[in-house]
C-alpha cells in the first residue's frame, strides 16, 4: 500500500547574512495510513520547520516529499495550494478561525478552494461539525465560543474535505488541561476512525497519546519509538 | 474558488466593518456625486441659455459697442460708455432694409417704482416700438408701446407680469400712473408671462428714458431679419451700414447663433474644469481607498496565511481583494449617482437640468476603474504574503 507520506533526506537551510542556518536535515520519515505519529522536540529543534514542509507550507532546500504517490517536487504553486486542500488538513494551535463568522462558515471555508460542487458543501459541513458535536452551535460567530469548541471548529474545517493528512500543530497549547483532554479525545477518535494524523508539540504528554513518536534534536531526528 | 465564491467572501468582509467600508467610500461618493451635479447643473443652464435665447425670437441681429464678441475685448466696456448712437438705428433701417425688418435699440437703467404705498427697485428697458416684434413680447391687457409715444418721449410704460402683482396686487394697473424719480408715467400695457427678465421689468419708449434719465446709453442695437434671407447676409449688411460710422474694433455685430455658441463654448470649458475639480477628490477617494485596503492586508495577515494554508492560490486572495476594492468604489459610485440624480431633481424647478445618459456609465465606468487602480496594489500585497509569516502574524 502507498504510505500517506515520505520524507526522503529533507533538507531545509536559511540564509542569515553571509551564513547558512540548517533548520531541518537528513529528515527520512514514512507515515501509512492511520498512522498517528508526535512530532516533538525542544524549542528550536526544527519541529515548526518540519510541519510546515511535511504540510507544503515550506518547500525543503533538498530531498524529496512524496504525498500519496505524487512527488511534490517542483510543483507550481498552484498545484501545491490544491494538494494543500485536497489532502491535507491543518489544526493550528491558535486555532485560526474567521473572526464574527458563523462555525458553519468557518468550516465550509476550505471547500470554496476545492472543487466540490457548491451544492454540496453545507452538507459536507453539517456532517463534520456534527462528528465534533458542535451541531448546537452552527449559527454561533467563533468569537461567541470557548477555547474548547474553537478548536473543535478548527478539527472540523480540517476534516472538511477528507483529507488523507491531518497536522495539527500544538492543537491543546492555547486551552486549559480539561478542554486540552476533549481535544486529546477527539484526535485520539479520529485516528482510530482510520485517521492519518500528525502531531506536532513540546508536550511530552500530549505526544503520549500518538502511536509513534519522532524526536528532533537540531534538525534531524534524534530517536523513532 | 469561483467569482461568485469571491464577490460573496469580499461583501462579507466589508459588511463585517460597515463604517469603515461607508468612510472608505466617502471619497468616491462626494467625486461621482460632484461629477453629476456639475455636469447636470451646467447642461441645465446651457438649456436655460437656449430656452431665453429661444424666447427672444429668432433671426435676431445684435449690434453692441466695442469688440466685446464674448470671445475677448473689455468685459463691461458698454456698461461706462458705449459708441452706439441714435443715428446708426436710422443707418441700420436705411442701409439694411432690403435685410431686416424691425430695428430697435436697448437702453437701461435700475430705478425705484413706486405706486401708492408700493415700491420696487426694478430694472427699466428703453426700447422702440418694435420691440414686441423683435423679441415676441405681447401684451396680455392693454398695449405695448406706439410709434408716437416713441417719437414725443411720451411718459407712457408697459410693465411686466410679476411688476403688476408687486405694485398692483389685486388693482387694475391700466391708465394707472406710477412715478420714477417723483414724475408720472402712465401704464398702458401689461405684458404676458413669459420670462423673468421681462416679468419683472418695467419697459418704456427709449426717446423717454434719454429725456428723463441721465447718463443712459444705447447698450444694443437689435435688428430682427427677413426670414427669406440667411441671417449671415442679414448680419453682413448691418455690419456694413456701421462701418458708415464706426470703425471694426467701435463695435461688434452678432447673431443669436453666435452669442449661443460662444456661451456654450464657455459653459463647455466650465463643465471640464468642475468636471476636472470633481475627478480630483474622485483620485482621493481611490487613495483613501488604497489607504484602508492596506490597512485591511495588515490586519487580516493572519487570514491570508489561513486561506492559503486552506488551498487558496495567490490569485484567489489578489482577485479576493481586489474585488472588495472594486466593491466599495462602485458602491460609493452607485450612492453618489443616486445623489446626484436627488441634487438634479432638487434644482430641475431652476434650471431643466437632468443627468445625461452617458453620465451614467461614465461615472460608473470611472468609479470601477478607480478601485480596481487603487486595489491593485493592496491585493498585490495580500497575494506576496508568505503563509507561515502570515500564519505567525500577531
Amino acid at each position: 500500500m502507498t504510505p500517506v507520506l515520505q520524507a526522503k533526506n529533507l533538507c531545509k537551510g536559511y540564509e542569515v547574512g553571509d551564513e547558512i542556518i540548517t533548520a531541518v536535515c537528513n529528515i527520512n520519515l514514512t507515515i501509512n495510513n492511520g498512522d498517528f505519529i508526535a512530532i516533538t522536540g525542544k524549542s528550536g529543534s526544527g519541529k515548526s520547520t518540519l510541519m510546515h514542509i511535511l504540510g507544503l507550507l515550506d518547500t525543503p532546500t533538498s530531498g524529496e516529499l512524496i504525498l500519496n504517490g505524487k512527488n511534490t517536487k517542483g510543483m507550481s504553486e498552484k498545484e501545491l495550494a490544491q494538494v494543500r486542500n485536497t489532502d491535507i488538513g491543518f489544526v493550528f494551535q491558535a486555532f485560526n478561525l474567521l473572526q464574527r463568522t458563523t462555525v458553519l462558515e468557518n468550516v465550509m471555508l476550505p471547500l470554496i478552494y476545492s472543487k466540490i460542487p457548491n451544492s454540496e458543501h453545507e452538507k459536507k459541513a453539517l456532517e463534520v461539525i456534527e462528528q465534533v458535536g458542535l451541531t448546537h452551535r452552527l449559527k454561533n460567530k467563533s468569537n461567541e465560543l470557548s477555547g474548547g469548541e474553537r478548536q473543535r471548529v478548527a478539527i472540523a474545517r480540517a476534516l472538511v474535505n477528507n483529507p488523507s493528512l491531518i497536522l495539527a500543530d500544538e492543537p491543546t497549547g492555547n486551552l486549559d488541561s480539561k478542554m486540552g483532554e476533549e481535544i486529546e479525545k477527539i484526535l485520539i477518535n479520529l485516528n482510530n476512525e482510520g485517521r492519518t494524523l500528525i502531531l506536532v508539540t513540546h508536550d511530552d504528554d500530549l505526544a503520549k497519546i500518538a502511536k509513534r513518536q519522532v524526536i528532533l534534536k537540531d534538525g534531524a531526528i534524534l530517536s523513532e519509538r | 474558488m469561483n467569482v461568485k465564491e469571491t464577490l460573496s467572501a469580499a461583501l462579507k468582509s466589508l459588511l463585517l466593518n460597515k463604517i469603515r467600508s461607508f468612510l472608505t467610500m466617502l471619497g468616491v461618493i462626494i467625486g461621482v456625486f460632484a461629477v453629476i451635479s456639475l455636469v447636470s447643473l451646467v447642461g441645465g443652464i446651457q438649456n436655460y441659455v437656449e430656452d431665453q435665447f429661444n424666447d427672444l425670437g429668432a433671426n435676431l441681429i445684435f449690434v453692441s459697442s466695442g469688440n466685446n464678441n464674448y470671445r475677448g475685448g473689455r468685459p463691461g466696456q458698454n456698461l461706462s460708455s458705449s459708441n452706439l448712437k441714435e443715428e446708426h438705428i436710422e443707418l441700420i433701417e436705411k442701409e439694411a432694409s432690403d435685410y431686416i425688418d424691425y430695428v430697435t435699440p436697448t437702453v437701461q437703467t435700475v430705478k425705484t417704482i413706486k405706486y401708492k404705498t408700493n415700491s420696487s427697485y426694478t430694472t427699466i428697458i428703453g426700447v422702440s416700438y418694435t420691440a414686441d416684434k423683435i423679441f415676441s413680447i405681447n401684451a396680455a391687457e392693454g398695449r405695448f408701446l406706439n410709434k408716437s409715444e416713441v417719437n414725443n418721449s411720451s411718459k407712457s410704460v408697459v410693465i411686466g407680469y410679476a411688476m403688476k402683482k408687486k405694485l398692483f396686487s389685486q388693482e387694475n394697473p391700466l391708465k394707472k400712473n406710477i412715478k420714477i424719480d417723483g414724475k408720472s408715467y402712465e401704464v398702458v400695457g401689461i405684458l404676458a408671462k413669459k420670462n423673468p427678465e421681462y416679468d419683472e421689468a418695467l419697459i418704456m419708449p427709449y426717446t423717454t428714458l434719454r429725456d428723463n434719465f441721465d447718463g443712459t446709453t444705447i447698450i444694443s442695437i437689435v435688428s430682427k431679419a427677413k426670414s427669406q434671407f440667411p441671417i449671415t447676409k442679414a448680419a453682413e449688411s448691418v455690419k456694413l451700414a456701421m462701418y458708415r460710422d464706426l470703425h471694426d474694433d467701435e463695435f461688434s455685430v452678432m447673431t443669436q447663433e453666435d452669442i449661443l455658441e460662444s456661451i456654450n463654448s464657455i459653459l463647455g470649458i466650465l463643465a471640464v474644469a468642475l468636471a476636472t475639480i470633481s475627478g480630483i477628490s474622485l483620485l482621493v477617494g481611490g487613495i483613501g481607498i488604497m489607504n484602508i485596503m492596506l490597512v485591511s492586508v495588515t490586519e487580516r495577515t493572519r487570514e491570508i496565511g489561513l486561506r492559503k494554508a486552506l488551498g487558496a492560490t495567490s490569485f484567489d486572495i489578489k482577485r479576493q481583494f481586489m474585488i472588495e476594492a472594486v466593491i466599495i468604489s462602485l458602491s460609493g459610485g452607485l450612492i453618489g449617482l443616486l445623489l446626484g440624480w436627488l441634487s438634479t431633481l432638487a434644482i430641475k424647478n431652476l434650471v431643466r437640468a437632468t443627468v445625461p445618459f452617458w453620465a451614467i456609465p461614465l461615472a460608473l465606468g470611472f468609479s470601477i476603474v478607480v478601485g480596481v487602480v487603487f486595489g491593485t496594489y493592496p491585493a498585490a500585497k495580500a497575494s506576496e504574503k508568505d503563509p507561515i509569516e502570515a500564519l505567525r502574524y500577531e
